[in-house]
């Protein structure tokens, strides 16, 4: 998977906003994103709708790397966007991720 | 291995079934029977949205075509199984085709229990069950029109929500005392009530139903109290009943749907059921005989027979699971909730709750949970999981929402 890039950065929440293994909903310009934070403290950012009926991923629950989506159990690796198995079978848009004096960014195209 | 897999039935179980075998690497034939015209598709956005939809909906499919193509899966459409020789190990369908097998998987489902009361017949009561049926009652949702739901259960609640939402003026007439009175704890229902009530349905409870009248140009229901709601149009959502008559004329063993053991195996070797269909022994709850209506269960034993069939041993032993969306409320409910005998509760802010369910040993056995916008998904998933380790959580922690639940998931064996 190519490394994603960004054309703009976006301040997105404190660090603190997200709890260690879990994720919260951030929405920009239209758009959803779901933003995580790992267990070891790194931030990753991914479209915030599951690929298979556009339920938000923020509503899920995250364990071992893994979002679920809360309706229909799609699972993705939220650190590369890939879908775990049915029912999802396309994988999630990823997006870079920095924390900047406490705030976390994430960067959009 | 290789041979024939044979599949009846194109819903959820029987398409994941297909699925499943060529994922655990069968590589011989797989064929999958199905009446509709359709590819199978997914059945709850039907009550949802596809009746929401501004424009015509489109089907949701489990599989795209090339996917099945893909991976080698025949589809037969259009065409019902009528007939299975057991000893020949062939299913004949309507058309006449006849195709062998050597295992057989039967995710028949279940259809919509038809109203029995005088004047009530095809011109003038609805249902929904099918895409077709979903595309005609969608037709019927116009602004205005004046929609009386017969049935007090999800699907007819979750319709009333949809024809609330277009616009329509909706009655909800149920013969119980409350709404969801099989499925959903009593001050949940209640809840829900207040939010159709809130929203603008009429909701008749406790009422009896003395006949329907009228035809294209106009309906009425008739109450036993002699109160006459006039309708434009009538949907009857009074349950679901299992398509056993295939398994019922192979001779197949029936109990509350076609038997299954805890494989999902029939009483035939070389025959499984998955699904709406399907009844089984839950040994979650001491192998208590069950038959679920709920997509995750279809999807499950789906998944479950497909290994069945290719030879696993390990018993079917997921917990049921199932959701329900209603304008913006959402419910989730995990484990069976008439089971336990002490419930707990958790507040969870913003008006989202979750009642646990305990044995008198301190076994989570069920949760139940309401609010709006998906917020309790997270508790309840990890209720879930609690469940299906046979957990004993701490009772206090349980009822208190400033102890995380993930700590009680995550907690050793035994203290969780």
């Amino acid at each position: 998977m190519a490394a994603p890039t960004a054309s703009q950065w976006i301040d997105a929440c404190d660090r603190d906003d997200i709890d260690e293994e879990d994720v919260i909903r951030f929405d920009h310009d239209g758009r959803t994103f779901a933003l995580y934070r790992s267990p070891d403290d790194a931030y990753f950012a991914t479209d915030g709708l599951c690929t298979h009926e556009k339920v938000h991923l923020a509503d899920g629950l995250v364990m071992d790397n893994i979002i679920e989506c809360p309706k229909h159990n799609g699972r993705f690796d939220y650190r590369t966007g890939e879908a775990k198995g049915a029912p999802v079978c396309v994988n999630l848009r990823t997006y870079p991720v920095k924390v900047e004096d406490g705030r976390v960014w994430i960067g959009i195209d | 291995m290789t041979g024939r897999m044979l599949i009846i039935g194109a819903g959820e179980a029987g398409a994941r079934a297909a699925m499943a075998l060529r994922e655990n690497g069968f590589a011989g034939t797989v064929t999958i029977i199905g009446d509709e015209p359709h590819l199978p598709y997914e059945r709850p956005p039907l009550s949802k949205s596809v009746l929401a939809a501004e424009s015509e909906p489109a089907a949701p499919f489990i599989h795209t075509e090339a996917r099945l193509a893909e991976q080698d899966i025949a589809i037969v459409h259009g065409t019902e199984a009528t007939s299975i020789d057991r000893a020949g190990h062939t299913v004949t369908t309507a058309n006449g085709a006849i195709f062998p097998y050597d295992r057989l998987l039967l995710a028949t489902g279940a259809k919509a229990r038809r109203l029995r009361l005088d004047g009530a017949g095809p011109d003038n009561v609805l249902y929904l069950r099918t895409f077709r049926e979903a595309l005609a009652l969608r037709s019927r949702l116009m602004p205005g029109s004046r929609l009386v739901l017969i049935g007090g259960g999800f699907i007819g609640l979750e319709l009333a929500a949809a024809a609330r939402l277009r616009g329509c003026d909706v009655t909800v007439i149920e013969m119980a005392p409350r709404l969801l009175a099989r499925a959903v704890p009593a001050d949940m229902a209640a809840r829900i009530a207040a939010r159709h009530e809130a929203a603008g349905v009429r909701l008749i409870l406790g009422a009896g139903i003395e006949r329907i009248e009228g035809d294209i140009t106009g309906h009425a229901v008739l109450l036993s109290d002699g109160e006459r709601v006039p309708c434009d149009g009538i949907i009857a959502g009074i349950g679901a009943v299992p398509e056993t008559e295939l398994a019922e004329a192979a001779g197949l063993a029936i109990e509350n749907g076609i038997k299954a053991d805890e494989r999902l195996q029939t009483s035939d070797p070389d025959i499984f059921a998955a699904g709406d269909c399907c009844s089984f022994p839950l040994a979650l709850y001491g192998g208590r005989r069950i038959r679920l209506e709920a997509w995750r269960n279809a999807q499950d034993q789906g998944n479950h027979a497909a290994r069945s069939m290719l030879g696993a041993s390990e018993p079917y032993d997921a917990v049921p699971w199932f959701w329900s969306d209603q304008y913006d409320l959402t419910l989730q409910i995990a484990g069976l909730p008439d089971e336990g005998s002490e419930t707990i509760i958790r507040d969870l802010g913003d008006s989202s709750e979750i009642r646990f369910r305990l044995a008198p040993d301190g076994r989570l056995l069920a949760a139940s949970a309401i609010g709006p916008n998906g917020k309790i998904a997270k508790d309840i998933r990890l209720a879930e999981m609690m469940i299906a380790r046979r957990a004993k959580p701490d009772r206090g922690a349980l009822g208190d929402p400033n102890v995380k639940l993930k700590t009680l998931f995550l907690a050793p064996a035994g203290q969780s």
